[in-house]
């Protein structure tokens, strides 16, 4: 356990470093959030009462959306590990006396995180001062806020397990290109990326909120915005459980 | 086109990407069926004229994409020595072609919003269109040429521009309008995506003016300033010697 934690700590602090990248990031988020809000709010005047959730909730997803971006978007992965399976350095990682699964899972953690730590903090205290409809609110009670910081930890490590899965595949493969751009933006779909789920039509609805995908964001996100509440999310609790313990093994 | 596999297995995935923006746009208007006063096929038909303008861009101004590794390993020292205009050799440098995924589905949903729509077509409509392609194309590859310029200065890519280069292709594929005016007049007099997108949008489906068919070749004059910023660029290159 020592030596994954010590893997853990040299990416994180690694991670860190790049801090006039994170702040270019930081810019770039800002404008994609309000312009994915603007789009929302148009649809919002056209038509108030087919809308799923309420304005707030929509403008808490996005904002969490753009602020958590590092933590869930499957699209960063590890460079080095497909570039490592491409010249074979790969054979050097083997050779370790270590379990390579567990080192690399703790290494993409330690990564997204050092993102996410850069970058969650300017956005979350800004969008808290936007006026009412359209910036973060501020969730509920504390039990809401625990439980999105638990289940924000289960969607990690299934989007880490999923990666995982896709590194696994670059050793047969050995070029990952075209697999990772499928699985990418199939993930994508349906972890509520292009659109927050909720928008969905309800039968397509109900079988993508049981796919894994679904844990990834949709459901810490919501949870936040007090768009799932009581028995739902006990519901979704376990499922994510499941799913980050299923997608481990 | 020397790795086959690589090639149409990076085609599909550009096609999945942006068939999941229309997918996006697709289930939004399952639930809500208008967005501003337009509807759906119209909506398709602003979506992929711009995406078939950026894409040809895209395809064809490749080289000023990746400049950034043409600045830093040297390569464009050897592209001043040579006796002719540095733009056409970077342009030639780089020619895309698995952008074909993105114009693939480009144009089957236009055909599909023509399909749906009611536009009577006569010679100035499908001029328009015309019109709207080139100035499009013309106006991203402006785009490009000031992100290439970025990087006489900075010798890196800047992640900023990308709000300009994807940002647009990304929120370009609903009428500009709905952004809210404010945003309509920064697109109109600053950067030109109005004026390729939703004027000539207007005319098409017969809501505006005569004139709005002009528009996109107007747009083509911001090449101007983004050539000059290139000169600027070049003038002020030094080389990092590698």
């Amino acid at each position: 356990m020592r030596k994954y934690l010590s893997f853990f700590r040299l990416r994180f602090s690694m991670g860190l470093q790049y801090r006039s990248a994170a702040l270019a990031g930081i810019f770039t988020q800002f404008i994609w959030g309000i312009m994915e809000i603007l789009v929302f709010r148009a649809f919002y005047q056209s038509d108030s009462n087919a809308f799923p959730m309420t304005m707030q909730a929509t403008s808490s997803y996005i904002w969490l959306q753009e602020a958590f971006l590092a933590l869930f978007m499957v699209t960063f992965m590890e460079n080095e590990i497909f570039l490592s399976v491409n010249n074979g350095d790969i054979a050097y990682e083997l050779c370790r006396p270590i379990d390579i699964y567990n080192m690399w899972f703790s290494r993409s953690v330690a990564h997204r995180l050092s993102r996410a730590v850069l970058r969650c903090m300017p956005i979350l205290v800004i969008t808290i001062f936007i006026p009412k409809p359209y910036g973060l609110m501020i969730p509920k009670t504390v039990t809401t806020f625990l439980l999105f910081l638990l289940t924000l930890i289960l969607g990690l490590s299934v989007a880490v397990a999923f990666c995982m899965i896709i590194y696994m595949l670059t050793f047969f493969t050995i070029s990952a290109m075209g697999v990772k751009m499928i699985a990418m933006s199939l993930v994508e779909f349906f972890a509520g990326a292009v659109i927050p789920l909720p928008f969905f039509p309800n039968p397509i609805r109900r079988w993508m909120e049981l796919l894994p995908f679904a844990s990834m964001q949709n459901v810490p996100l919501r949870i936040y915005s007090g768009d799932l509440t009581g028995n739902a999310i006990q519901d979704v609790f376990f499922l994510n459980l499941y799913w980050s313990i299923f997608s481990i093994v | 086109m020397q790795y086959k596999t690589s090639f149409f297995l990076t085609c599909i995935g550009q096609f999945l990407v942006s068939f999941n923006m229309f997918l996006g746009v697709y289930f939004m208007f399952q639930r809500f069926h208008s967005v501003n006063g337009f509807r759906f096929h119209e909506v398709l038909l602003c979506f992929s004229i711009m995406l078939m303008e950026f894409s040809l861009a895209e395809a064809l101004a490749r080289g000023f994409d990746t400049f950034s590794s043409t600045i830093s390993n040297g390569e464009f020292d050897r592209i001043m020595v040579r006796p002719r205009n540095e733009i056409f050799q970077v342009l030639g440098s780089k020619i895309e072609f698995t952008r074909v995924g993105h114009i693939l589905q480009a144009i089957v949903m236009f055909i599909y919003g023509i399909l749906r729509s009611d536009i009577i077509w006569d010679y100035k409509k499908i001029l328009t269109v015309l019109f709207m392609l080139i100035g499009g194309t013309l106006v991203f590859t402006g785009i490009f040429l000031i992100f290439a310029a970025f990087c006489f200065f900075t010798t890196e890519g800047l992640e900023f521009m990308n709000v300009f280069i994807y940002g647009a292709r990304e929120y370009g594929k609903y009428p500009i309008s709905i952004y809210g005016k404010r945003m309509l007049q920064i697109c109109t007099f600053i950067v030109p995506y109005a004026l390729i997108q939703y004027y000539p949008l207007l005319y098409l489906l017969g809501r505006g003016k005569n004139w709005y068919m002009f528009l996109p070749l107007l747009a083509s004059l911001f090449l101007v300033p983004c050539y000059i910023f290139w000169k600027v660029g070049v003038r002020h290159y030094k080389s990092t010697g590698s």
